[in-house]
């Protein structure tokens, strides 16, 4: 491998004469205005976790609601069912769409892309820019939506016509308007984003670097933004419909005018399953990343996990309609999407096999990043298994949208959105800011969130069984779903969510203030493999003086005969070993 | 707390011929995927256990693909491919049971949602839909214990969905279409019919009771409401008997 590589020594692309300078910088462009990929990251990663904040707000007004019904929530004040609707729409759209995939793919994606393989930079710099800015400007529409006349859209996040379409029926005019121009323009950001991730990852790896050698989380999110890319398009389509539909009098989701609401729901679901494993990818190549790490281990099978990676992504394309079962489609077009559904477990059940294989022979130590990722794939397999209940058309007749659906998609976007973020921050802390975070704290922060999580939804699994649907700012209309034992597993998933909320100001401050008072981080703390901890802490603008090289993949942990148990990627190989 | 559990299952009694078979599809998976699960669980925390980092021990360098250590990835994966058959099988015979036939109805009825309201038309003392006896009520379905139903489904305005939990049953209702669908009661008793699919501010009220009672009580039932129908026919004269609607296309409103 090392015969391969070029002699000459590698010039750093960012010479005098390239298009965005890295020398000093005023205020405004350096924070406001950047090219930098690490300063778009961190834009994208603190947006996304600004409106966390607002989207764990309004989960905890609708919870509470729920748990004392016509109680005004301190804080908020009385819901009423126009506001209970706009606060579960608003905090599913918010925390998938402008939480999920801002932080982990436009921020892990654009921190990690150049500093993994080795580049200067995104090689769309100004695109890169300009993503991030159409980004916060939907951000910005998302959150003015929710103040306008008649307040914010309360359709779900789904937004199915024609209670979307039709000003009559929502009430909410201005507001499912805005609603679905945020999303939009959301999209068109992420695109370009997409783009830069796809071509950077494929043109830009440094010296030696094959695709084979790329860390997991880079193949994650360039297949990711693959997939973002492929499915995106109808969604887009179809919301500009939408739109027309709402503004212009157009009626291409009325029955009534020839329109048909089901077209809403194919295209709508044709993005939205491919869209959960756009999640999910980074996720799982923020776990992999860091299990080898802790585990000191060679990844286990690197070459199979891409493969499920790849099977999964293709499989998720042949199963939206599992969310249309009793949607009125024809139901012998139920039997096929069972299948492909059913059949997701197998790639989805080895990529988590490979994952708890990677453990065996490892020597593993139990840092807050660690546990935060073996927390991932302990709670994820939960959210594995019960997708299997309603990938099952005979099941999902009785479960479609019941608090079952909400518990097992929790259990998958939790530790997708928050658990993998936290493992991922916690993780790359001192890449970002040069400084360790506390550890304490961390494990506190930790426990915190873990422990009251599940008790947030392991109820509402049984709502679920027990028939309560989705959607209801009030059960006392319903004389079998009214009972006193259902609303004591109300009031404790409540609860949980409170206890979990106020565990988590340790996180900001234990970040603020490691940020700024934290223990000073060396190059490579956690004797990791990947290049980015050959770079300084926190990385310059341009992130290497000199160009790093590569010369293996990025698991050699333990590797027989080496008296180091790890073997930096850009370390030339000792004369005498042959890799 | 077992008990309580179990009780939680019981809460919605089987109110249908095909509820038990949605039950036991769930018992089905639930065992099939809750082997996998604690079987992976347990690999995963005693692996976690037994390889926790020791001074003096070194890790093992496995790049997976040692046969004898990829058999631990590879049977449990053949394995799971052999549960996912069954599972695809059961779910496919209950769903193509309760959605895709129709077993001739003793009786029809018709379900029409809006927002938000349910509307039932009962086809009255002569069994026949669309005929002048026809008895409608709004939030209250009554039904014949024992009997095959069909309900014809439809809304008029946004999507609903019809959901009777103790029937194992939903099913949305899509403007401009009327859907055919059908169930055979089986246990007398009062029960909940749900909106499922959100539709408006009145969303969460939107509910009706069902009470499945055997042919004395919906006899007397019938007649209080013909009594009812009628003289509320005085003050208002009811609308031709239509029954060209539910073929016709939906009208243009705007």
């Amino acid at each position: 491998m090392a015969d391969a590589l070029p002699q000459e020594a590698h010039v750093p692309a960012h010479g005098a004469g390239h298009g965005h300078g890295h020398g000093e910088q005023n205020f405004f462009m350096k924070y406001l205005w950047s090219t930098d990929h690490k300063m778009i990251a961190f834009q994208y990663m603190f947006t996304g976790m600004a409106l966390a904040m607002i989207g764990a707000f309004m989960a905890y007004v609708f919870r509470m609601q729920l748990a004392f019904p016509g109680h005004s929530v301190p804080g908020y004040g009385v819901v009423t069912p126009n506001n209970y609707n706009a606060l579960i729409t608003n905090h599913g759209s918010i925390m998938i769409f402008w939480v999920a995939m801002p932080v982990l793919i436009a921020g892990f994606g654009n921190f990690l892309i150049p500093l993994m393989i080795g580049a200067d930079d995104m090689v769309f710099p100004r695109i890169n820019r300009l993503s991030y800015q159409i980004f916060l400007l939907s951000a910005l529409v998302l959150v003015a939506s929710l103040f306008v006349q008649n307040g914010g859209f309360g359709g779900a996040w789904t937004a199915y016509p024609p209670l979307s379409a039709v000003q009559k029926y929502n009430l909410t005019p201005i507001g499912a308007s805005m609603w679905v121009i945020a999303v939009a323009l959301e999209f068109v950001a992420f695109l370009l984003g997409g783009i830069n991730f796809i071509v950077t990852s494929m043109n830009s790896r440094t010296r030696g670097m094959k695709a084979f050698d790329t860390p997991i989380v880079i193949w994650t999110i360039v297949i990711a933004s693959i997939l973002f890319m492929a499915s995106v398009g109808p969604l887009i389509a179809g919301a500009v419909m939408l739109i027309f539909d709402q503004l212009l009098g157009t009626s291409f989701y009325d029955p009534n005018r020839g329109g048909d609401p089901i077209l809403w729901q194919h295209l709508f679901w044709f993005f939205g399953h491919p869209e959960v494993y756009v999640v999910l990818f980074p996720a799982v190549g923020i776990v992999a990343e860091i299990i080898t790490v802790f585990a000191r281990k060679k990844l286990f099978a690197y070459k199979t996990v891409i493969f499920t990676f790849i099977a999964t992504g293709i499989l998720s394309f042949f199963v939206w309609a599992h969310h249309q079962f009793v949607a009125g489609i024809d139901p012998r077009m139920a039997n096929v999407f069972t299948v492909t559904t059913v059949l997701i477990s197998i790639p989805i059940a080895e990529m988590m096999f490979v994952y708890i294989a990677t453990l065996y022979g490892g020597s593993i130590t139990f840092a807050s990043p660690m546990l935060w990722a073996l927390a991932f794939i302990g709670e994820f397999l939960i959210g594995g298994v019960t997708g299997i209940y309603l990938g099952a058309s005979g099941l999902d007749i009785y479960f479609h949208d019941t608090y079952f659906v909400v518990a097992h998609f929790h259990y998958t976007f939790f530790p997708i959105a928050i658990i993998a973020t936290f493992a991922g921050i916690t993780f790359w802390f001192p890449k970002m800011f040069g400084r360790m975070m506390n550890e304490t704290w961390n494990k506190v922060h930790f426990w915190g969130t873990i422990i009251p999580f599940n008790g947030i939804f392991i109820p509402l699994f049984f709502l679920g069984a027990a028939g309560e649907h989705r959607r209801i700012f009030d059960y006392s209309s319903f004389p079998h779903l009214a009972t006193p034992e259902l609303q004591m597993l109300r009031i404790l998933a409540t609860v949980s969510l409170i206890v979990m909320l106020l565990f988590q100001p340790i996180f900001i401050i234990n970040f603020v203030m490691s940020a700024i008072r934290g223990k000073k981080a060396e190059k490579n703390p956690w004797k990791s493999n990947t290049l980015e901890w050959t770079a300084d802490s926190p990385p310059p603008h341009g992130n290497w003086a000199e160009m790093p090289v590569c010369y293996r993949g990025p698991y050699e942990y333990h590797v027989p005969g080496r008296a180091e148990d790890y073997w930096p990627q850009n370390l030339p190989p000792d004369a005498q070993e042959a890799h | 707390m077992i008990g309580w559990i179990a009780q939680i299952e019981y809460f919605v009694p089987r109110a249908s011929s095909y509820a038990g078979d949605t039950d036991r599809l769930f018992w089905l998976i639930t065992v099939l995927v809750g082997v996998w699960f604690i079987a992976a669980e347990a690999m995963f925390f005693w692996l976690i256990f037994r390889f926790r980092a020791r001074p003096g021990v070194p890790g093992q360098y496995i790049t997976g693909k040692e046969k004898h250590l990829k058999r631990w990835v590879n049977w449990p994966h053949s394995l799971i491919l052999i549960c996912d058959v069954i599972i695809i099988v059961a779910a496919v015979r209950v769903w193509v049971n309760v959605k895709q036939t129709l077993p001739p109805p003793d009786l029809r009825i018709r379900v029409v949602a809006q927002q938000w309201a349910w509307t039932f038309t009962d086809p009255g003392p002569d069994g026949q839909l669309d005929t002048p006896d026809d008895v409608r009520t709004t939030d209250e379905l009554h039904l014949l214990n024992g009997k095959t139903y069909h309900f014809l489904l439809e809304s008029k305005d946004v999507l609903h969905s019809f959901f009777v939990p103790a029937f194992r049953l939903k099913q949305d209702a899509i403007p401009g279409r009327i859907y055919t669908g059908w169930f055979r009661t089986q246990r007398t008793g009062s029960y909940d019919i749900l909106c499922a699919e959100i539709c408006g501010m009145g969303h969460g009220v939107m509910g009706a009771k069902l009470v499945v009672e055997e042919a004395p009580q919906h006899a007397a039932w019938l007649a209080a409401h013909k009594m009812d129908a009628a003289l509320a026919a005085l003050n208002t004269p009811p609308p031709p008997a239509d029954t060209t609607k539910t073929a016709a296309p939906p009208a243009v409103t705007h």
